[in-house]
């Protein structure tokens, strides 16, 4: 799209351009600051991160050392919390996409006595704040034996009523009615016109939530710093959360954790963002649609 | 029976009750995780358990108490004040971004719509950490630099300044992803409006303002009501920066910080429980007030 009344090559056009590009420039700046700042920082010594300017690298490049610590700290604990994270955030992404697309074209595709009270009642949910309920939560799960265990972790984020609304709005669009009659007529079951017939054309709305499920669950920290309380099963934010409490009170060895906190969190940002811009197609057509949830 | 037709084969799973097997998996989910806990919170919060009197019924008592105690409220108006800090610039900056990308009258435009997106790959854990290392006093960036240019350091965490630092981490998060909302929302407006705007002699700038900004309007409004939502939701950044600026955030800085102390500092389960359910509604309460504002003024 161009500008409205200009040529692409009228110095106006150009004079706006540069102006437009020199604002976007800025506010870039800003964006990539901390980011930046934790590549910078995760590549110097302890020594170097209290002496030497926090914004430029130092001569002595100790970003593989870090990495090489963070991996060996308590016995390479990091690492465990790495797959966590990876199993939490895939797991309740996949398990989230799936309900919620089946959610979503059975309130699309039926007519059946309760629909508009079940939709009502999921609308009123995507206002409903849980990180409210996550005490709540806690207590219910430890009367039946399921906290710090990965369930409480993974169990509770399939629940994604966003992703319902989505769907349903998604399956709407994507799925002919005829599609289906023809299926019945094909003497197909309803099951296997949902999964052989249907499916395939749900795929990019399925691939959006299971992407806004997959992050939410990666970016959680409430919920599981809640429910679980042994190290092994922790997720990289509540890990590392940990390690930067301790590194700021400072005494004993605890200084010597800012280093590694930051290697950590450079670490666990990286494939996510490496993810973001390899499946940038899936996110940037669905964000939008579905992007009532902040 | 000999037809033209194919013979209908009998299925387990008829069209009636197929639906229902459909939204079977995420309903049981969504009752025993969303509906159980909200009606558990309830219950926990009409009792009160203490160690000489055991558990007994008190029926509103924890809510009264709830609704009566200065240190939830202290934590809605940091909130609230929070929200009007964060939203309006975010928002702002957000549309300002989304517009010009849309205009197309930018240089690199997909490098900046992703980077400008990458935040919303950092969790807001990770987020406030590196905040949290860029505003120390210690060894931050910012103190070396007033620090070389023999000027006062700024001090971030100060008690006039921890809320905005806590606002522009934030800001920081979830600006960009704003921004793709309302990019994806601008992209669908149809070209011909553009033609006829272009006719009637308006420039960018004026199309911008009087055809695009008022088109996704409604969408605006449906996200600020989530950030609004989101806002009164706070804890992970309070309670990070807690580790830094202990005087400055205590642990009843924002409500779910205060239900959190309550229940894990404190034992104290049941007003826990009483505070999670209060906010909740006084969340509900917000957003359908700021939701009839803001039908009243465009109705007016």
């Amino acid at each position: 799209m161009t500008i409205v009344g200009k040529s692409k090559r009228s110095p106006s056009f150009r004079r706006n351009r540069w102006m437009l590009s020199a604002i976007l420039f800025v506010i870039w700046l800003y964006t990539i600051l901390p980011l930046f700042y934790v590549v910078v920082s995760a590549s110097k010594s302890n020594n170097d991160l209290f002496t030497t300017f926090g914004l430029w690298f130092s001569s002595d490049f100790h970003l593989l050392q870090n990495i090489h610590d963070v991996f060996s700290y308590q016995d390479g604990i990091f690492s465990r919390w790495l797959l966590n994270t990876i199993g939490y955030a895939t797991a309740a992404g996949v398990g989230a996409a799936l309900f919620s697309t089946m959610a979503g074209y059975a309130l699309a595709k039926y007519q059946f006595f309760g629909k508009r009270l079940v939709f009502a009642i999921i609308l009123g949910a995507v206002m409903i704040p849980q990180t409210a309920l996550v005490v709540p939560l806690f207590l219910l799960m430890s009367k039946v034996g399921m906290v710090n265990t990965p369930w409480a972790v993974i169990l509770p984020s399939l629940v994604f009523p966003p992703g319902v609304f989505l769907m349903r709005v998604y399956a709407d669009d994507a799925i002919p009615n005829e599609l289906i009659d023809a299926g019945r007529v094909d003497g197909a079951g309803e099951f296997h016109i949902f999964s052989a017939l249907t499916l395939r054309l749900l795929m990019p709305g399925f691939a959006t939530v299971l992407i806004l499920a997959f992050v939410a669950t990666w970016n959680n920290y409430f919920l599981p710093l809640v429910v679980l309380s042994s190290a092994e099963y922790f997720p990289v934010t509540v890990g590392l959360a940990q390690w930067y409490a301790t590194a700021t009170v400072g005494s004993g060895g605890g200084a010597a954790l800012f280093t590694l906190v930051l290697a950590g969190a450079l670490l666990s940002i990286v494939p996510v963002i490496i993810a973001f811009i390899v499946m940038q197609r899936f996110w940037q057509g669905g964000l939008g649609a579905g992007g009532v949830k902040a | 029976m000999a037809g033209p037709r194919p013979k209908k084969r009998r299925h387990l799973i008829s069209k009636r009750v197929a639906p229902y097997l459909f939204l079977a998996p995420f309903t049981l989910l969504f009752l025993a995780f969303l509906i159980a806990p909200m009606v558990y919170a309830f219950n926990l919060a009409i009792y009160r358990t203490t160690v000489v009197a055991g558990t007994k019924f008190v029926g509103a008592d924890n809510f009264i108490r709830a609704l009566g105690d200065p240190k939830f409220w202290q934590g809605v108006i940091v909130l609230l004040k929070f929200a009007i800090i964060q939203i309006p610039g975010m928002v702002a900056v957000a549309l300002l971004i989304a517009l010009i990308l849309d205009s197309g009258t930018v240089y690199l435009k997909s490098f900046f719509r992703v980077s400008l997106f990458l935040p919303y790959a950092v969790p807001a854990v990770i987020a406030t950490l590196i905040w949290g290392y860029l505003y120390g006093p210690a060894f931050g960036p910012f103190t070396q630099l007033a620090n070389a240019l023999h000027l006062p350091a700024p001090d971030f965490l100060a008690a006039s300044t921890v809320l905005p630092s806590i606002a522009n981490i934030a800001n920081w998060e979830y600006t960009g992803y704003q921004m793709i909302i309302y990019y994806a929302a601008l992209q669908a407006i149809p070209a011909d409006l553009e033609e006829a705007a272009a006719m009637d002699g308006a420039n960018g700038f004026i199309y911008a303002l009087k055809v695009k900004l008022p088109l996704i309007a409604p969408m605006v409004v449906v996200t600020v009501i989530f950030s609004i939502i989101g806002s009164l939701q706070l804890f992970s950044e309070p309670y990070l920066l807690h580790n830094i600026a202990p005087a400055q955030i205590s642990n009843s800085y924002t409500p779910n910080y205060y239900a959190y102390s309550l229940a894990f500092s404190n034992q104290q389960y049941n007003y826990s429980a009483a505070v999670s359910f209060v906010l909740g509604a006084v969340t509900a309460v917000i957003s359908y007030v700021f939701m009839l504002i803001v039908n009243r003024g465009s109705r007016a």
